[in-house]
Protein backbone atom coordinates (compact mmCIF):
# COMPACT_ATOMS: atom_id res chain seq x y z
CA UNK A 1 0.00 0.00 0.00
CA UNK A 2 1.05 3.57 -0.91
CA UNK A 3 0.10 6.92 0.38
CA UNK A 4 0.23 9.46 -1.89
CA UNK A 5 -0.76 13.25 -0.96
CA UNK A 6 -2.76 14.67 -2.80
CA UNK A 7 -2.94 18.30 -1.06
CA UNK A 8 -1.02 19.78 1.20
CA UNK A 9 -2.70 22.17 4.26
CA UNK A 10 -1.61 25.08 1.81
CA UNK A 11 -3.66 23.61 -0.73
CA UNK A 12 -6.55 22.53 1.79
CA UNK A 13 -6.73 26.26 2.75
CA UNK A 14 -6.42 27.94 -0.53
CA UNK A 15 -9.89 25.52 -1.20
CA UNK A 16 -11.41 26.65 1.74
CA UNK A 17 -10.94 30.32 1.01
CA UNK A 18 -11.51 29.71 -2.48
CA UNK A 19 -14.73 28.05 -1.66
CA UNK A 20 -15.99 30.77 0.71
CA UNK A 21 -15.58 33.29 -2.01
CA UNK A 22 -17.41 31.23 -4.63
CA UNK A 23 -20.23 30.85 -1.74
CA UNK A 24 -20.42 34.88 -1.04
CA UNK A 25 -20.74 34.91 -4.84
CA UNK A 26 -22.94 32.95 -5.85
CA UNK A 27 -25.47 34.21 -2.57
CA UNK A 28 -24.42 38.02 -2.91
CA UNK A 29 -23.21 37.96 0.93
CA UNK A 30 -23.85 35.95 3.92
CA UNK A 31 -27.69 37.07 4.30
CA UNK A 32 -29.68 34.05 5.85
CA UNK A 33 -26.90 31.45 5.31
CA UNK A 34 -26.12 28.62 7.00
CA UNK A 35 -23.30 26.24 7.17
CA UNK A 36 -24.05 22.93 8.07
CA UNK A 37 -20.98 20.82 8.75
CA UNK A 38 -21.55 16.86 7.95
CA UNK A 39 -19.92 14.28 11.01
CA UNK A 40 -16.89 13.83 11.45
CA UNK A 41 -14.48 16.43 9.17
CA UNK A 42 -17.37 18.07 7.55
CA UNK A 43 -17.71 20.11 11.23
CA UNK A 44 -14.52 21.89 11.09
CA UNK A 45 -14.81 22.01 7.56
CA UNK A 46 -17.57 24.30 8.16
CA UNK A 47 -16.23 26.11 10.67
CA UNK A 48 -12.96 26.85 8.35
CA UNK A 49 -15.49 28.26 5.70
CA UNK A 50 -17.51 30.54 7.90
CA UNK A 51 -14.32 31.83 9.56
CA UNK A 52 -13.19 32.83 5.77
CA UNK A 53 -16.55 34.08 4.66
CA UNK A 54 -16.15 36.26 8.25
CA UNK A 55 -13.16 37.42 6.77
CA UNK A 56 -14.17 38.44 3.40
CA UNK A 57 -17.59 39.93 4.77
CA UNK A 58 -16.96 40.83 8.09
CA UNK A 59 -20.50 39.16 9.09
CA UNK A 60 -20.36 35.90 11.36
CA UNK A 61 -22.03 32.53 9.40
CA UNK A 62 -23.54 30.27 11.70
CA UNK A 63 -22.77 27.19 11.75
CA UNK A 64 -24.38 23.56 12.95
CA UNK A 65 -23.32 20.11 12.91
CA UNK A 66 -25.40 17.59 11.41
CA UNK A 67 -25.27 13.40 12.27
CA UNK A 68 -26.67 11.47 10.11
CA UNK A 69 -26.57 7.96 12.08
CA UNK A 70 -30.67 7.89 11.92
CA UNK A 71 -30.64 8.34 8.47
CA UNK A 72 -28.45 6.23 7.19
CA UNK A 73 -29.41 3.39 4.71
CA UNK A 74 -26.83 0.68 5.48
CA UNK A 75 -27.88 0.19 9.30
CA UNK A 76 -28.86 -3.08 9.06
CA UNK A 77 -26.14 -4.72 6.91
CA UNK A 78 -23.10 -2.60 8.53
CA UNK A 79 -22.98 -5.21 11.72
CA UNK A 80 -22.50 -2.43 14.59
CA UNK A 81 -24.51 0.86 15.27
CA UNK A 82 -22.91 4.20 14.84
CA UNK A 83 -22.35 6.27 17.19
CA UNK A 84 -24.54 9.33 17.33
CA UNK A 85 -23.54 12.89 18.53
CA UNK A 86 -25.96 14.74 18.77
CA UNK A 87 -26.23 18.04 16.71
CA UNK A 88 -26.05 21.34 16.95
CA UNK A 89 -28.61 23.73 14.93
CA UNK A 90 -27.45 26.97 15.64
CA UNK A 91 -30.84 28.49 14.84
CA UNK A 92 -34.18 27.30 13.04
CA UNK A 93 -33.11 26.75 9.42
CA UNK A 94 -36.75 27.26 7.90
CA UNK A 95 -36.24 29.87 5.19
CA UNK A 96 -32.83 29.35 5.91
CA UNK A 97 -29.70 28.79 2.75
CA UNK A 98 -28.27 26.20 4.02
CA UNK A 99 -24.95 25.02 2.60
CA UNK A 100 -23.94 21.70 3.84
CA UNK A 101 -20.33 20.95 4.25
CA UNK A 102 -18.43 17.41 3.86
CA UNK A 103 -15.17 15.87 4.05
CA UNK A 104 -15.40 13.72 0.60
CA UNK A 105 -18.21 13.60 -1.70
CA UNK A 106 -18.07 9.21 -2.59
CA UNK A 107 -21.37 7.35 -3.56
CA UNK A 108 -23.09 10.34 -2.33
CA UNK A 109 -25.33 7.89 0.10
CA UNK A 110 -24.48 10.33 2.82
CA UNK A 111 -25.34 13.26 1.16
CA UNK A 112 -28.72 11.67 0.60
CA UNK A 113 -29.19 10.66 3.82
CA UNK A 114 -28.15 14.38 5.36
CA UNK A 115 -31.36 15.54 2.76
CA UNK A 116 -33.98 13.22 4.79
CA UNK A 117 -32.29 14.62 8.35
CA UNK A 118 -32.52 18.23 7.18
CA UNK A 119 -36.24 17.71 5.53
CA UNK A 120 -36.95 16.33 9.07
CA UNK A 121 -35.43 19.29 11.29
CA UNK A 122 -36.96 22.18 8.85
CA UNK A 123 -37.60 23.24 5.37
CA UNK A 124 -35.14 25.36 4.16
CA UNK A 125 -34.93 27.98 1.60
CA UNK A 126 -32.11 25.93 -0.46
CA UNK A 127 -29.69 23.40 0.03
CA UNK A 128 -26.26 23.58 -1.54
CA UNK A 129 -23.40 21.06 -1.12
CA UNK A 130 -19.45 22.04 -0.50
CA UNK A 131 -17.01 19.12 -0.49
CA UNK A 132 -13.19 19.18 -0.43
CA UNK A 133 -12.44 16.45 -2.39
CA UNK A 134 -15.01 14.71 -4.67
CA UNK A 135 -13.55 11.61 -5.55
CA UNK A 136 -16.30 10.25 -8.21
CA UNK A 137 -18.57 6.67 -8.45
CA UNK A 138 -21.69 8.27 -7.57
CA UNK A 139 -24.74 5.78 -6.76
CA UNK A 140 -27.26 8.51 -6.40
CA UNK A 141 -28.47 11.26 -8.47
CA UNK A 142 -26.69 13.79 -6.34
CA UNK A 143 -23.67 16.85 -7.28
CA UNK A 144 -22.23 19.30 -4.85
CA UNK A 145 -22.09 22.92 -5.90
CA UNK A 146 -19.08 24.05 -4.18
CA UNK A 147 -15.91 21.29 -5.01
CA UNK A 148 -12.40 22.00 -3.48
CA UNK A 149 -10.55 19.78 -5.74
CA UNK A 150 -11.65 16.87 -8.02
CA UNK A 151 -9.95 13.66 -8.13
CA UNK A 152 -10.06 10.81 -10.34
CA UNK A 153 -10.15 7.26 -8.21
CA UNK A 154 -10.50 3.85 -8.29
CA UNK A 155 -13.17 2.13 -6.32
CA UNK A 156 -10.86 0.37 -3.97
CA UNK A 157 -8.87 3.53 -3.14
CA UNK A 158 -9.10 5.27 0.16
CA UNK A 159 -9.22 9.09 0.07
CA UNK A 160 -7.83 10.20 3.38
CA UNK A 161 -8.94 13.59 4.73
CA UNK A 162 -7.07 14.73 7.88
CA UNK A 163 -7.44 17.65 9.66
CA UNK A 164 -5.74 19.60 12.70
CA UNK A 165 -9.08 19.19 14.53
CA UNK A 166 -9.57 15.74 14.52
CA UNK A 167 -6.58 14.20 13.13
CA UNK A 168 -3.72 16.19 14.49
CA UNK A 169 -2.47 17.38 11.04
CA UNK A 170 -3.87 18.62 7.79
CA UNK A 171 -3.52 16.90 5.03
CA UNK A 172 -5.43 14.55 2.23
CA UNK A 173 -3.66 11.85 0.73
CA UNK A 174 -4.69 8.35 -1.11
CA UNK A 175 -4.03 5.46 -0.31
CA UNK A 176 -4.13 3.23 -3.50
CA UNK A 177 -4.01 -0.91 -3.72
CA UNK A 178 -1.50 -2.72 -4.97
CA UNK A 179 -2.23 -4.43 -8.31
CA UNK B 1 0.20 22.71 -6.15
CA UNK B 2 2.44 20.59 -8.64
CA UNK B 3 4.89 19.09 -5.71
CA UNK B 4 1.82 17.54 -4.27
CA UNK B 5 0.49 15.66 -6.65
CA UNK B 6 4.07 13.75 -7.20
CA UNK B 7 3.64 10.27 -7.28
CA UNK B 8 6.44 8.03 -5.34
CA UNK B 9 7.01 4.73 -4.66
CA UNK B 10 5.93 2.85 -1.28
CA UNK B 11 9.87 2.59 -0.34
CA UNK B 12 10.84 5.78 -0.88
CA UNK B 13 8.45 7.51 1.62
CA UNK B 14 8.89 5.54 4.60
CA UNK B 15 6.97 8.80 6.87
CA UNK B 16 4.06 8.69 4.45
CA UNK B 17 3.39 4.73 4.75
CA UNK B 18 3.87 4.49 8.89
CA UNK B 19 0.61 7.39 9.31
CA UNK B 20 -0.93 7.11 12.44
CA UNK B 21 -4.62 5.34 11.23
CA UNK B 22 -7.24 7.96 11.10
CA UNK B 23 -9.92 8.23 14.05
CA UNK B 24 -12.58 6.09 12.64
CA UNK B 25 -15.12 8.26 11.69
CA UNK B 26 -17.65 5.24 13.61
CA UNK B 27 -16.52 6.37 17.04
CA UNK B 28 -17.33 3.88 19.75
CA UNK B 29 -19.16 1.03 18.65
CA UNK B 30 -22.15 -1.29 20.86
CA UNK B 31 -21.35 -4.97 20.44
CA UNK B 32 -24.01 -6.27 23.31
CA UNK B 33 -26.84 -8.45 22.06
CA UNK B 34 -28.99 -8.27 24.88
CA UNK B 35 -29.64 -5.62 27.98
CA UNK B 36 -30.04 -7.92 30.65
CA UNK B 37 -28.74 -5.84 33.51
CA UNK B 38 -26.80 -3.38 34.20
CA UNK B 39 -24.31 -5.53 36.29
CA UNK B 40 -22.00 -5.86 33.15
CA UNK B 41 -22.03 -2.62 31.77
CA UNK B 42 -18.45 -1.16 31.20
CA UNK B 43 -18.52 3.04 32.52
CA UNK B 44 -18.09 3.29 28.53
CA UNK B 45 -21.09 1.34 27.65
CA UNK B 46 -23.19 3.48 30.06
CA UNK B 47 -21.33 7.05 28.37
CA UNK B 48 -22.63 5.61 25.06
CA UNK B 49 -26.06 4.84 25.92
CA UNK B 50 -26.13 8.47 27.73
CA UNK B 51 -24.77 9.94 24.75
CA UNK B 52 -26.98 8.36 22.04
CA UNK B 53 -29.76 9.42 24.43
CA UNK B 54 -28.71 12.71 24.29
CA UNK B 55 -29.26 12.80 20.31
CA UNK B 56 -32.23 11.20 20.71
CA UNK B 57 -33.84 14.13 22.98
CA UNK B 58 -33.39 16.24 19.69
CA UNK B 59 -35.06 13.99 17.86
CA UNK B 60 -38.14 14.25 20.29
CA UNK B 61 -37.49 18.01 20.95
CA UNK B 62 -38.40 18.30 17.25
CA UNK B 63 -41.80 19.68 15.05
CA UNK B 64 -42.19 16.25 13.72
CA UNK B 65 -40.59 13.48 16.09
CA UNK B 66 -40.16 10.71 13.78
CA UNK B 67 -36.63 9.28 12.31
CA UNK B 68 -36.41 6.25 10.36
CA UNK B 69 -33.36 4.49 11.65
CA UNK B 70 -35.46 0.90 12.92
CA UNK B 71 -38.06 1.44 9.83
CA UNK B 72 -38.53 -2.39 8.92
CA UNK B 73 -37.64 -3.53 12.65
CA UNK B 74 -40.53 -5.22 14.46
CA UNK B 75 -40.53 -5.13 18.19
CA UNK B 76 -42.89 -6.98 20.79
CA UNK B 77 -43.34 -6.12 24.10
CA UNK B 78 -44.53 -9.08 26.66
CA UNK B 79 -45.30 -7.92 29.70
CA UNK B 80 -46.39 -10.50 32.17
CA UNK B 81 -46.52 -7.58 34.99
CA UNK B 82 -48.60 -4.59 34.74
CA UNK B 83 -46.86 -1.20 33.82
CA UNK B 84 -47.46 1.74 32.40
CA UNK B 85 -44.69 4.43 31.89
CA UNK B 86 -42.06 1.09 30.77
CA UNK B 87 -44.64 -0.12 28.56
CA UNK B 88 -45.59 3.26 26.96
CA UNK B 89 -41.78 4.48 26.76
CA UNK B 90 -40.97 1.60 24.75
CA UNK B 91 -43.85 1.73 22.65
CA UNK B 92 -43.63 5.02 21.70
CA UNK B 93 -39.79 4.71 21.21
CA UNK B 94 -40.07 2.23 18.92
CA UNK B 95 -42.47 4.13 16.82
CA UNK B 96 -40.22 7.45 17.03
CA UNK B 97 -37.95 5.34 14.99
CA UNK B 98 -40.24 3.73 12.58
CA UNK B 99 -40.59 0.56 14.03
CA UNK B 100 -43.59 -2.25 13.99
CA UNK B 101 -44.49 -2.56 17.93
CA UNK B 102 -46.31 -5.28 19.03
CA UNK B 103 -48.00 -5.21 22.66
CA UNK B 104 -48.87 -8.44 24.47
CA UNK B 105 -49.69 -8.75 27.60
CA UNK B 106 -50.43 -12.32 30.28
CA UNK B 107 -54.17 -11.64 30.22
CA UNK B 108 -55.66 -11.75 27.07
CA UNK B 109 -52.86 -14.08 25.08
CA UNK B 110 -52.07 -17.41 25.25
CA UNK B 111 -50.09 -17.36 28.41
CA UNK B 112 -53.36 -17.62 29.77
CA UNK B 113 -54.14 -20.92 28.43
CA UNK B 114 -50.90 -22.28 29.89
CA UNK B 115 -48.35 -21.50 27.44
CA UNK B 116 -44.66 -21.70 28.48
CA UNK B 117 -42.31 -18.88 28.51
CA UNK B 118 -40.38 -20.66 26.07
CA UNK B 119 -43.20 -21.27 23.59
CA UNK B 120 -44.52 -17.61 23.49
CA UNK B 121 -40.70 -16.65 22.91
CA UNK B 122 -40.12 -18.87 19.75
CA UNK B 123 -43.92 -18.25 18.57
CA UNK B 124 -42.42 -14.14 18.83
CA UNK B 125 -39.34 -14.70 17.01
CA UNK B 126 -41.59 -17.16 14.10
CA UNK B 127 -44.02 -14.55 13.68
CA UNK B 128 -40.31 -11.57 12.77
CA UNK B 129 -39.77 -10.17 16.17
CA UNK B 130 -36.28 -8.82 16.11
CA UNK B 131 -36.46 -6.80 19.59
CA UNK B 132 -38.46 -8.66 22.66
CA UNK B 133 -38.91 -5.81 25.43
CA UNK B 134 -40.05 -8.55 28.47
CA UNK B 135 -41.09 -7.72 32.34
CA UNK B 136 -41.64 -10.80 34.37
CA UNK B 137 -41.83 -11.44 37.97
CA UNK B 138 -40.03 -13.86 37.86
CA UNK B 139 -36.28 -13.18 38.48
CA UNK B 140 -34.25 -14.06 35.11
CA UNK B 141 -36.89 -15.35 32.84
CA UNK B 142 -35.41 -12.54 30.13
CA UNK B 143 -32.14 -14.94 30.70
CA UNK B 144 -34.41 -17.49 29.80
CA UNK B 145 -35.73 -15.98 26.92
CA UNK B 146 -31.79 -15.03 25.50
CA UNK B 147 -30.99 -18.11 25.67
CA UNK B 148 -33.72 -19.69 23.34
CA UNK B 149 -34.45 -17.22 21.09
CA UNK B 150 -32.75 -15.19 18.41
CA UNK B 151 -34.27 -12.17 18.89
CA UNK B 152 -32.42 -9.16 20.75
CA UNK B 153 -33.85 -9.08 24.57
CA UNK B 154 -34.60 -6.19 26.53
CA UNK B 155 -34.90 -6.69 30.42
CA UNK B 156 -38.34 -4.20 31.19
CA UNK B 157 -37.47 -5.35 35.09
CA UNK B 158 -37.68 -9.05 35.74
CA UNK B 159 -38.80 -10.12 39.68
CA UNK B 160 -36.31 -7.95 42.66
CA UNK B 161 -33.52 -8.82 39.86
CA UNK B 162 -32.74 -6.10 37.62
CA UNK B 163 -34.58 -2.98 35.56
CA UNK B 164 -31.78 -1.79 33.47
CA UNK B 165 -33.56 0.79 31.31
CA UNK B 166 -34.69 2.41 34.39
CA UNK B 167 -31.04 2.29 36.18
CA UNK B 168 -29.60 3.97 32.97
CA UNK B 169 -33.21 6.67 32.69
CA UNK B 170 -31.97 7.63 36.33
CA UNK B 171 -28.15 8.22 35.21
CA UNK B 172 -29.35 10.33 32.64
CA UNK B 173 -31.56 12.45 35.23
CA UNK B 174 -29.02 12.58 37.49
CA UNK B 175 -26.48 14.17 35.13
CA UNK B 176 -28.52 16.59 33.60
CA UNK B 177 -29.01 18.10 36.96
CA UNK B 178 -25.66 17.35 39.11
CA UNK B 179 -23.16 16.67 36.42
CA UNK B 180 -20.25 14.02 36.68
CA UNK B 181 -21.24 11.52 39.27
CA UNK B 182 -17.63 10.50 40.54
CA UNK B 183 -17.68 11.29 44.01
CA UNK B 184 -20.92 12.41 44.48
CA UNK B 185 -23.05 10.99 47.25
CA UNK B 186 -26.38 9.78 45.94
CA UNK B 187 -28.66 8.69 48.81
CA UNK B 188 -31.01 5.41 47.67
CA UNK B 189 -34.23 5.44 50.35
CA UNK B 190 -36.84 2.65 50.82
CA UNK B 191 -37.82 -1.15 49.82
CA UNK B 192 -34.13 -1.57 48.64
CA UNK B 193 -34.63 -5.45 49.16
CA UNK B 194 -37.47 -5.86 46.73
CA UNK B 195 -36.27 -3.20 44.40
CA UNK B 196 -35.00 -3.94 40.84
CA UNK B 197 -34.80 -0.53 40.29
CA UNK B 198 -32.11 -0.30 43.19
CA UNK B 199 -29.94 -2.95 42.49
CA UNK B 200 -29.60 -1.34 38.76
CA UNK B 201 -29.14 2.01 40.08
CA UNK B 202 -26.78 0.89 42.15
CA UNK B 203 -24.55 -0.98 39.86
CA UNK B 204 -24.70 2.18 37.48
CA UNK B 205 -24.55 4.61 39.95
CA UNK B 206 -20.85 2.70 41.59
CA UNK B 207 -19.46 1.77 37.99
CA UNK B 208 -20.02 5.82 37.06
CA UNK B 209 -17.89 6.38 40.49
CA UNK B 210 -20.79 7.44 42.67
CA UNK B 211 -21.10 7.11 46.43
CA UNK B 212 -24.26 5.15 46.95
CA UNK B 213 -25.39 5.26 50.67
CA UNK B 214 -28.45 2.97 50.95
CA UNK B 215 -31.38 3.50 53.24
CA UNK B 216 -34.17 1.63 54.98
CA UNK B 217 -35.84 -0.27 58.00
CA UNK B 218 -33.30 -3.05 58.42
CA UNK B 219 -36.25 -5.40 57.33
CA UNK B 220 -36.20 -4.32 53.76
CA UNK B 221 -32.36 -4.07 53.53
CA UNK B 222 -30.51 -6.60 51.32
CA UNK B 223 -28.43 -8.38 53.97
CA UNK B 224 -25.64 -9.00 50.86
CA UNK B 225 -24.98 -5.39 50.88
CA UNK B 226 -22.57 -2.85 53.00
CA UNK B 227 -20.58 -6.38 53.00
CA UNK B 228 -18.31 -5.62 49.81
CA UNK B 229 -14.38 -6.33 50.24
CA UNK B 230 -11.79 -6.00 48.51
CA UNK B 231 -12.03 -7.95 44.27
CA UNK B 232 -15.61 -8.99 45.68
CA UNK B 233 -18.47 -8.89 42.88
CA UNK B 234 -20.44 -6.78 44.76
CA UNK B 235 -20.46 -2.79 44.26
CA UNK B 236 -19.09 -0.78 47.03
CA UNK B 237 -22.30 0.84 48.84
CA UNK B 238 -22.36 2.29 53.00
CA UNK B 239 -25.55 1.17 54.64
CA UNK B 240 -27.62 3.86 56.35
CA UNK B 241 -30.63 3.13 58.35
CA UNK B 242 -31.22 6.68 59.97
CA UNK B 243 -32.21 8.61 57.40
CA UNK B 244 -31.61 11.84 58.59
CA UNK B 245 -27.94 10.72 59.01
CA UNK B 246 -27.44 9.79 55.27
CA UNK B 247 -29.47 12.59 53.37
CA UNK B 248 -26.72 14.67 55.40
CA UNK B 249 -24.28 16.23 52.53
CA UNK B 250 -26.28 14.23 49.83
CA UNK B 251 -26.15 15.37 46.00
CA UNK B 252 -29.42 13.22 45.23
CA UNK B 253 -32.08 11.25 46.78
CA UNK B 254 -33.48 8.68 44.73
CA UNK B 255 -36.69 6.84 46.53
CA UNK B 256 -37.96 4.11 45.93
CA UNK B 257 -41.81 2.55 45.93
CA UNK B 258 -43.34 0.80 48.67
CA UNK B 259 -44.60 -1.46 48.38
CA UNK B 260 -48.22 -2.11 50.32
CA UNK B 261 -47.95 -6.21 50.17
CA UNK B 262 -44.80 -5.98 52.25
CA UNK B 263 -46.89 -5.06 55.18
CA UNK B 264 -48.48 -7.70 55.19
CA UNK B 265 -45.03 -9.97 55.10
CA UNK B 266 -44.68 -8.80 58.40
CA UNK B 267 -41.48 -6.65 57.52
CA UNK B 268 -42.94 -3.29 58.50
CA UNK B 269 -44.86 -2.67 61.78
CA UNK B 270 -47.29 0.06 59.95
CA UNK B 271 -47.30 2.77 57.27
CA UNK B 272 -47.28 5.35 59.54
CA UNK B 273 -44.29 4.20 61.36
CA UNK B 274 -42.83 3.63 58.38
CA UNK B 275 -43.59 7.37 57.13
CA UNK B 276 -42.33 8.90 60.25
CA UNK B 277 -39.22 7.74 59.69
CA UNK B 278 -38.14 7.19 55.88
CA UNK B 279 -40.72 9.67 54.25
CA UNK B 280 -38.52 11.95 52.14
CA UNK B 281 -39.75 15.50 52.42
CA UNK B 282 -38.89 19.05 52.78
CA UNK B 283 -37.52 19.21 56.29
CA UNK B 284 -34.98 16.36 55.59
CA UNK B 285 -33.99 17.69 52.29
CA UNK B 286 -33.02 20.49 53.44
CA UNK B 287 -29.65 18.80 55.08
CA UNK B 288 -29.27 17.56 51.71
CA UNK B 289 -27.04 19.69 49.49
CA UNK B 290 -28.32 23.60 47.77
CA UNK B 291 -30.54 21.98 44.63
CA UNK B 292 -29.92 18.29 45.40
CA UNK B 293 -32.83 16.53 43.19
CA UNK B 294 -35.10 13.98 44.35
CA UNK B 295 -36.27 10.99 41.97
CA UNK B 296 -38.66 8.69 42.20
CA UNK B 297 -39.24 5.67 39.27
CA UNK B 298 -43.21 5.62 40.24
CA UNK B 299 -45.85 4.91 40.54
CA UNK B 300 -45.78 6.70 43.72
CA UNK B 301 -47.56 6.80 47.08
CA UNK B 302 -47.58 10.22 47.93
CA UNK B 303 -47.49 10.81 51.86
CA UNK B 304 -45.83 7.53 52.64
CA UNK B 305 -42.29 7.35 50.92
CA UNK B 306 -42.46 10.52 49.73
CA UNK B 307 -44.27 13.40 50.53
CA UNK B 308 -46.76 15.58 47.98
CA UNK B 309 -45.09 19.33 48.35
CA UNK B 310 -41.48 17.64 47.66
CA UNK B 311 -42.75 15.77 44.80
CA UNK B 312 -44.06 18.21 42.70
CA UNK B 313 -41.73 21.02 44.13
CA UNK B 314 -38.88 22.58 42.34
CA UNK B 315 -36.25 19.83 43.10
CA UNK B 316 -38.72 17.10 42.09
CA UNK B 317 -37.03 15.65 38.59
CA UNK B 318 -39.84 13.09 38.31
CA UNK B 319 -41.70 14.02 35.19
CA UNK B 320 -37.74 14.78 33.51
CA UNK B 321 -37.54 10.33 34.63
CA UNK B 322 -40.23 9.74 32.33
CA UNK B 323 -39.63 11.85 29.37
CA UNK B 324 -36.09 11.01 29.36
CA UNK B 325 -37.35 7.22 29.85
CA UNK B 326 -38.48 7.43 26.20
CA UNK B 327 -34.80 8.84 24.75
CA UNK B 328 -32.92 6.33 26.66
CA UNK B 329 -34.97 3.61 25.44
CA UNK B 330 -34.92 5.06 21.45
CA UNK B 331 -30.99 5.03 22.61
CA UNK B 332 -31.15 1.34 23.18
CA UNK B 333 -33.21 0.49 20.72
CA UNK B 334 -31.02 2.25 18.21
CA UNK B 335 -27.52 0.64 19.15
CA UNK B 336 -29.27 -3.18 19.14
CA UNK B 337 -30.64 -3.01 15.84
CA UNK B 338 -26.87 -2.50 14.65
CA UNK B 339 -25.13 -5.09 16.85
CA UNK B 340 -24.73 -8.23 15.56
Amino acid sequence: MSERVLMTSEDMRRAVVRIAHEILEAHKGSKDLVLLGMHTRGVPLAHRLADAMEQIEGEAVPVGALDIGLYRDDLSTRGTSVQLTPGELPQDVSGKRLVLVDDVLFTGRSVRAALDAIIDIGRPQRIQLAVLIDRGHREVPIRPDYVGKNVPTARGDDVRVRLDETDGRDGVAIVRQEE
Amino acid sequence: MASSRTSEPAGTAPRQVTEVPLTPDEGRVWRRRHVLDLDDFSADEIELVLETTTAMKEVLARDVPRAPALRGTTIVTLFYEASTRTRASFELAGKVLGADVINLTSSGSSVEKGESLIDTVRTLQAIGAQVLVMRHSMSGAPYLAAEHCDARVINAGDGWHAHPTQGLLDLYTLRSRVGDLRGRRIVIVGDVAHSRVARSDIWGLSRLGAEVVVCGPPTLLPAELGKSQEGSALPNVTVETDLDKAVCGADAVMTLRLQQERMAGGLLPSLREYSRLYQVNEARMAKANPGAPVLHPGPMNEGVEISAALAHGAASMIEEQVQNGVAVRMALLYLMRGSK
